[in-house]
């Protein structure tokens, strides 16, 4: 592994080493290796099919690498259920906002609070004293996160009313909900106009200096060279750079395979 | 459970408290109180379909598992009666449980195929293990229902009963619906790898609901054979697995309220269509057509839908009443 020595004295919040993931013939990820420090925006970027949504599936669980593997904190996580590595504290936000359309944009962040919480089947049927605790905790804590969110005015609406940019902040306060160590935004601002764009990345600032940690995959370069403390360049699924944005910008590989064209 | 539901829950008491001074027919308190038990099997067939997306052909043969094994321990061993109704409860758990860990896991709607082979391996067995079950011809002899001393002789007393057990199971779904396993499910109804992804464990779910609906069909089967005090596997086969369903999708895939309506409904109908005698299949079949390609989402969803949109003419709070509407 040629990964460099300067990250080995560094806090990792993530890890993977030698992460391969192919469908049939295709290799989406290639012996991936990096790690990422806690507490700073690193943006993955990357060519149509680089393998930057693959990256984030296969972190999440959703997709399971055929080899390699993956540490979160220390722990493995290549091997876990999508719902047991959300349990350890990483969530996401999909390229589409995947919300469930079927309950109220307040129902969507109190499920998010599910790994957090513990009320089962029995608590729910009687409707005991401490299960009623929970749901109280559950509610007010879904309507801080609106908001911080700005949502809170429309906490009983179905998310199919909300704009585009209104459901990508609901599908980021529901990813919050949980509590992450590790929030992955995927395709964050794709689909909005330039003054929403900027707002979603004050936001985004805000919470990485609330301490939060993000690994954001991400089209708009310009959003990207503002709001990234470090970039990952994926190409065919193998990491062809990494470094501060201003390096990233100069790195000749980098630059022909991506930013050039 | 919200406020609405606390009235609905209200009037559905009330009127069905004051049923029985208005019918003095013997003959209509029993399809009523064979319509409670309905209300019990297709409530949990409402969690199963409606909430973890999963459709049973099979609960006939859990339905048909409780009275059995409740007819079978209490009149052939002497078993006392409530107990053994819930060690049945617990031995269809189980049975379901089985099932349900392989079928579940894959994705898919493998658990049609394997409850619709289940109901006939059942249904084969209460025919040909006759020693036990009486096979064809049926089992006779089984105790009726008693809570200490009382024995419930008549239908009124057993219509008390059955109802207040149906609206029981009623009130406790509300509950669940209205938690955090409620929500959970109702996630992974709409959305499983969001829900997954939320930290649900979407299988495990599956699994639990699958059970949860079981249990309630045997429930409801124990009280049937100890209610009838006869039961023959005809009772049993397929096409009560495919009756429950129908009411399901008559009353609103999804809906608790719209599946106890449905229930009522469908176990009412046909005793009204006697007077059209060799025309009420006809119609039956009629009734159905036009309720599914009319409320394709269900009557009860249906109804609430229309009202709500005919009060209000922000599309914002149509859409808010309907999704309350859907998650009642």
């Amino acid at each position: 592994m040629m990964r460099g020595a300067a990250f080995q004295g560094k806090q990792k919040i993530l890890e993977t080493r030698d992460l391969t993931l192919h469908f049939g013939g295709l290799e989406a990820l290639n012996g991936l290796s990096f790690s990422i420090a806690p507490h700073q925006i690193v943006s993955v970027i990357g060519p149509n099919g680089a393998g930057k949504t693959t990256l984030l599936n296969a972190i999440t669980g959703v997709y399971s690498a055929h080899s390699g593997d993956i540490f979160f904190q220390g722990t493995l996580i290549s091997r876990l259920k999508p719902f047991q590595i959300t349990a350890l504290g990483i969530n996401r936000t999909f390229q589409q906002a995947q919300l469930f359309s079927n309950m109220s944009v307040l129902q969507n962040v109190m499920v998010g609070m599910h790994p957090r919480t513990s009320a089962g089947f029995l608590g729910g049927v009687l409707h005991l004293p401490g299960e009623r605790r929970e749901e109280k905790k559950i509610r007010e804590r879904a309507e801080s996160l609106l908001d911080f969110f700005g949502l809170l005015p429309k906490a009983d609406w179905l998310p199919g009313h909300l704009s585009i940019a209104e459901q990508k902040r609901l599908e980021i306060s529901r990813a919050m909900a949980s509590e992450p160590e590790l929030l992955l935004l995927d395709e964050l601002v794709a689909g909005l106009n330039i003054r929403e764009t900027e707002a979603l990345g004050d936001l985004i600032i805000r919470l990485k200096e609330k301490g939060q940690t993000l690994i954001v995959v991400e089209h708009n370069m310009h959003l990207v060279m503002g709001i990234s403390d470090w970039l990952i360049v994926l190409h065919h699924g193998s990491k062809i750079g990494e470094g501060r944005p201003e390096d990233m910008q100069k790195d000749p590989k980098v630059v022909e395979a991506y930013l050039g064209t | 459970m919200g406020k609405k539901n606390k009235i609905y829950l209200l009037i559905y008491g009330l009127i069905i408290f004051a049923l029985p001074a208005i019918l003095q027919n013997n003959y209509h308190l029993m399809v009523l109180n064979v319509a409670a038990l309905n209300i019990v099997v297709v409530i949990g067939l409402t969690l199963l379909m409606g909430y973890a997306g999963q459709i049973s052909l099979g609960h006939a043969a859990f339905f048909g598992l409780g009275a059995y094994l409740s007819a079978v321990f209490t009149t052939t061993y002497g078993f006392p009666l409530w107990p053994t109704v819930i060690m049945a409860m617990a031995i269809t758990g189980s049975i379901a449980y089985a099932i349900g860990i392989p079928t579940l896991k894959l994705e898919g709607h493998y658990l049609v195929m394997a409850t619709l082979g289940f109901n006939i391996i059942i249904y084969i067995v209460m025919i040909q293990f006759d020693a036990v079950t009486g096979g064809p011809s049926g089992f006779a002899g089984i105790p009726r229902l008693r809570m200490g001393n009382f024995a419930f002789g008549s239908d009124r007393q057993i219509y008390y009963l059955l109802w207040a057990v149906s609206i029981a199971v009623l009130i406790l779904s509300l509950n669940l619906i209205y938690s955090r396993v409620g929500r959970a499910m109702a996630a992974l109804s709409h959305n499983e790898i969001a829900a997954r992804c939320a930290g649900i464990d979407t299988e495990g779910y599956k699994v639990k609901i699958f059970v949860v609906s079981a249990v309630l069909a045997s429930l409801a089967g124990s009280l049937y054979a100890h209610y009838i005090t006869f039961i023959s596997p005809g009772t049993f086969s397929f096409f009560y697995s495919i009756q429950v369903v129908t009411m399901v999708l008559v009353g609103g895939m999804g809906s608790l309220w719209g599946s106890a309506l449905g229930a009522i409904l469908l176990t009412i109908l046909p005793e009204v269509l006697h007077a059209v005698k060799e025309y009420n299949v006809l119609i039956y079949g009629l009734i159905l057509m036009v309720v599914l390609v009319f409320f394709p989402q269900g009557l009860f969803p249906g109804i609430a839908g229309a009202f709500a949109n005919r009060r209000t003419k922000n599309p914002s709070d149509s859409g808010k009443q309907l999704a309350l509407a859907k998650r009642a």
